[in-house]
């Protein structure tokens, strides 16, 4: 596997074929099943009419080192099941897990306790923080866990509680503070171990929106200097858009697609997809990398933008420009020309 | 039953002897401790448990035992408890751990925690003064086992409240699940513990009590006992007055130790070293005051003639009343004989003479009778109120036969029948069986008794309390009336409200009558005022905002909907009424709980065993049509009960 993936590329947890079925005796369809054999719409099919309950049907994913891998859908779509079948909160049913390529399903309960640990870190919709600790001692939880000692612990979670921004909230109890600080602690909580892994179980849903804008950027700078990878819980579109790397949309327990944003907006797989996309402002997604027109052959003394800059920022410079702009990488290598047209093109793409 | 005895008796002679060493030295130790050291350490727990009100409360209910010569007493009955409770504690959160981590172990306990729940108390005694002979052991068994289950019961609703969020975020902070037990689990419902270990300390006082009927501990509840057989009813006021209060003290120390456990998240957790002060400070205050005690002989014992007997004043007291109003008290009891309680138990047919009601039952009234009912029924009918219909019809047949005199047949029909229409065939089916039991063993008779005067009981405190409660619910006046009442007789073992009754009324059914409906009124109130304040608020303002009037609210609405609730006061009032039952014993009733109590004091216990077994069928019979009724219609109404 090493081999095949780029180094940008390594992918740090992986599920494959994963499923979680509720019910009697879910475990009889899957001794003599293997995925190529049958669809998993069908098969999903068969266990309901059984009636067990599916909540995650052939689910398959790779989450590389670094990056925010969002899980998108709505209620019931099983997306807090799958996150629990990383987690290794839940067995799944059939299927595998990988993190950093050894398979979680093989470990024992011992040994899971330990991957918690160290390599793994959760942030819970309701914050799930215990009511008896104060601040400091809920951040430092885990580590006592670990059996570290009092002032080792207290100095570890200081660290975190500066990069949450609670600093001078130590010794106050989860009852006083809003939500928005409820769940400062439980992020620095979830970083007090330096986990290589960290999952977010919609963390914001439970907060009013603004303070919810604040906690994403508050996340996002956090994540600029931890480069965690990440594994990110959300029903709301909007917010999957402004944070995720890839977002994969969920529906009744299966994969709709898998993609950066603006795949998903530029090339919606369904109508389903099409349908949470449809009201998306396009410029506030597309980046200059997203509309290079390949044809043109590139200008050496046009103006030129950052891959990664929002097509937002540039409207005024195409508008003005008719040759377009030059689009370069990080390295400073340009790799193809922009133009109001191949914006209008990528458009008129999408919107088919 | 006596064979079994006779083989095993060696081994629970031991138990007992075993069991009786901790009680001999709590009361080695209670005793040779000066009265002063104990008020001290008794009222210095108060203060930390509630802080100065209850401190000063306690300094004073204390000092009342003393002044009144009942410290030994007292102190005998606190070091059953202090030995009991620990051990009630720790069996019941055990089994309440073990019942929450497998599903079977709790499939098997709740059954048991019911039968240990219904029995009646008396009936408990039985078995245990057959294996273990008399004595405080006696007394410490009955009231480990009375006192368990609320431990059990709340250890295992707390731990099923603790929320997932909270097990999830402990598993992913790496808890193994020793780590999780302790460490998140059981930290979270501290206070649904911290409960239940007050409720099993009040079951234990009150079993301790109760167990005093069989004598042998030189107690406090046997110093009651003894003075209402003797009929010197001012002194057993008296010395019952100490019994409330130590349940009063107890409940609220205990009770203050679970709230505070949720308020002190509020303050800055006090440094370790306070702790370590007060401890220094009861030592060193024992110290000084056990010095204190060996100078001066009255805070050791108090002087006998310095003892304050109130006794003969309240007799006095009690005594004029009853002769100022002896024409009215006289034709309450007339009235309430006449009118409602022999009708309801020998029917109209018997209970309408001249003497009672002034006129013979003819034809014409019969006809009448009938007549009226009848057609009350069909108008119901027509208006398709067919439960009514059925009611009506049901209450026209009783009321004319009689309770007790309806023959055994139809009416075991008739319960079952109605136990399938509310519960299903398995309901119908335990009933059939439950009551056939009770035909079988000859009860029959003595139960209906028993189920007319608690039926009676029940009916006046469901209307009453219900009302009362509704109306604490609109009036915050009437709220703070009627709770600390409420507070009090729930905390007071039960055959002390008896006291009073007797004094009033004699003995008799209708001095039973009024202590069941006393105590028994309790939840129906309690139940009834918290289901229409706790509704929610957007249904109340929808309906206003609709234009209801505010009776129209109350009936249409609030009632409606706090229905689940107000029923499940129903169940509590007739259990309430059946362990009030059950003490009223003592003062001359004919149902069950006589026979249960003449099988104690007559050593009978074959019999008594039985009839306590068949109030427990009863019990658990209306227990759960009750429930299964408020059930359903929660389910109905889409509401959890809280």
């Amino acid at each position: 596997m090493k081999n095949i993936q780029s180094v940008s590329k390594k992918v740090k947890m992986s599920c494959q074929n994963v499923w979680k079925v509720y019910g009697e005796n879910p475990n009889d369809f899957f001794s003599n099943y293997s995925h190529t054999e049958k669809d998993p719409s069908a098969l999903s099919k068969e266990l309901s009419d059984h009636g067990h309950i599916v909540a995650n049907a052939d689910v398959s994913f790779d989450v590389h080192i670094g990056e925010i891998f969002v899980i998108m859908g709505l209620s019931g779509s099983g997306k807090s099941t799958i996150v629990r079948c990383l987690s290794r909160l839940i067995k799944p049913t059939a299927g595998q897990i990988f993190l950093d390529e050894e398979n979680l399903l093989e470990k024992s309960e011992k040994e899971l306790i330990d991957i918690r640990r160290h390599k793994m870190g959760m942030v819970f919709q309701n914050f799930g923080l215990l009511p008896h600790l104060n601040v400091i001692e809920n951040i430092a939880f885990p580590l006592k866990l670990q059996g570290l000692k009092e002032k080792e612990r207290i100095k570890k979670a200081e660290r975190v509680i500066d990069l949450v921004g609670l600093a001078g909230r130590e010794n106050n109890f989860i009852k006083e503070l809003s939500g928005g600080q409820q769940q400062r602690v439980g992020i620095a909580r979830s970083l007090a171990v330096e986990p290589d892994v960290w999952f977010l179980d919609e963390p914001f849903s439970a907060l009013d929106p603004l303070i919810r804008k604040q906690m994403q950027d508050e996340f996002l700078r956090i994540q600029s200097i931890q480069k965690k990878s990440v594994v990110f819980i959300t029903h709301d579109f909007q917010e999957a858009l402004r944070i995720a790397d890839r977002i994969a949309l969920m529906r009744d327990g299966q994969i709709v697609q898998i993609g950066k944003p603006v795949d998903l907006i530029l090339s919606p797989k369904d109508n389903y997809v099409r349908e949470f996309t449809k009201d998306i402002p396009w410029e506030s997604v597309l980046q200059a990398s997203d509309i290079i027109d390949k044809g043109k052959k590139i200008s050496e003394t046009a103006e030129q933008v950052p891959l990664d800059m929002p097509v937002a920022k540039m409207l005024h410079l195409l508008s003005k420009k008719s040759t377009g702009v030059v689009v370069i990488d990080r390295s400073g290598k340009k790799i193809g020309m922009a133009t109001a047209q191949s914006f209008v093109a990528a458009l008129a793409t999408a919107e088919n | 039953m006596e064979k079994f005895v006779s083989k095993f008796g060696w081994f629970f002679l031991n138990i007992s002897w075993v069991l009786s060493l901790p009680i001999n030295a709590a009361q080695w130790l209670l005793h040779s401790l000066p009265w002063i050291v104990v008020i001290f350490l008794v009222t210095l727990t108060a203060y930390l448990s509630a802080g100065i009100r209850l401190a000063l409360f306690t300094l004073c209910a204390t000092f009342y035992m003393v002044l009144i010569g009942y410290w030994e007493e007292s102190m005998n009955t606190l070091s059953l408890v202090i030995i009991s409770v620990p051990l009630a504690v720790f069996i019941g959160f055990g089994l309440g751990v073990w019942g929450y981590f497998s599903k079977r172990a709790e499939k098997i306990i709740m059954p048991i925690l019911d039968i240990f729940q219904t029995v009646p108390t008396f009936a408990y005694l039985l078995p245990i003064l057959l294996l273990f002979g008399f004595g405080t052991v006696v007394g410490l068994i009955a009231s480990i086992l009375y006192s368990f289950p609320p431990m059990v019961r709340n250890t295992i609703l707390g731990l099923k409240r603790v929320p997932d969020n909270i097990i999830e975020s402990a598993i992913m902070s790496g808890a193994d699940p020793k780590q999780l037990f302790w460490q998140a689990m059981l930290p979270s419902c501290k206070k649904q513990i911290l409960l239940g270990i007050n409720q099993s300390t009040m079951a234990a006082l009150s079993m301790v009590i109760i167990a005093a009927i069989i004598g042998g501990t030189a107690d406090i509840g046997w110093e009651v006992l003894y003075y209402i057989r003797k009929a010197e009813v001012g002194q057993s006021l008296v010395v019952g007055v100490v019994i409330a209060l130590m349940a009063i003290i107890i409940d609220r120390i205990t009770s203050g130790f679970a709230q505070k456990s949720d308020q002190e998240k509020k303050d800055l957790r006090p440094p370790k070293n306070i702790k370590i002060s007060y401890l220094s400070f009861a030592l060193a205050g024992s110290a000084i005051l056990f010095i204190f005690a060996r100078l001066f002989e009255a805070l050791d014992d108090w002087p006998y003639d310095l003892s304050i007997w109130l006794a003969s004043h309240i007799n006095d007291l009690f005594d004029t009343f009853v002769e100022t109003f002896r024409a009215e008290i006289k034709q309450i009891k007339n009235y309430t004989l006449f009118f409602i309680m022999l009708p309801t138990k020998i029917g109209l047919q018997q209970a309408v003479s001249p003497f009672t009601w002034g006129f013979q039952l003819e034809m014409v009234h019969k006809i009448f009778y009938f007549g009226s009912l009848l057609m009350l029924s069909l108008w119901l009918l027509k208006n398709k109120k067919n439960d009514f219909f059925v009611f009506t019809l049901l209450i026209m047949i009783f009321m004319y036969f009689g309770l007790t005199q309806m023959p055994w047949p139809p009416l075991l029909i008739i319960y079952s029948f109605f136990a399938w229409q509310i519960g299903g065939h398995k309901l119908a089916l335990g009933t059939f069986f439950g009551l056939s039991f009770i035909v079988v063993v000859g009860m029959w008779p003595e139960a209906m008794i028993s189920v007319y005067l608690c039926g009676i009981a029940v009916v006046f405190c469901f209307i009453t309390g219900t009302s009362l409660g509704v109306w604490a619910a609109h009036s915050s006046v009437v709220s703070a009336i009627v709770r600390p009442i409420n507070d009090t007789l729930q905390t007071i073992p039960l055959f002390v409200i008896l006291i009073p009754f007797v004094m009033l009324f004699k003995i008799g059914d209708f001095t039973a009558l009024l202590a069941i409906i006393i105590y028994a009124i309790v939840p129906s109130v309690r139940y009834a005022e918290h289901g229409i304040r706790n509704l929610p608020s957007e249904v109340i303002e929808a309906s206003k905002m609709m234009g209801s009037t505010r009776m129209q609210l109350l009936f249409l609405v609030k009632i409606p909907l706090a229905m689940p609730v107000i029923m499940l006061g129903l169940n509590q009032t007739i259990m309430y009424g059946i362990a009030m039952l059950v003490i009223a014993a003592l003062i001359g009733t004919n149902g069950l709980e006589q026979i249960v109590f003449i099988g104690l004091t007559d050593g009978n216990m074959g019999k008594g065993l039985i009839a306590g077994i068949s109030m427990a069928i009863i019990a658990m019979i209306v227990d759960r049509i009750t429930k299964t009724i408020s059930e359903k219609r929660s389910e109905a109404l889409g509401l959890t009960i809280k």
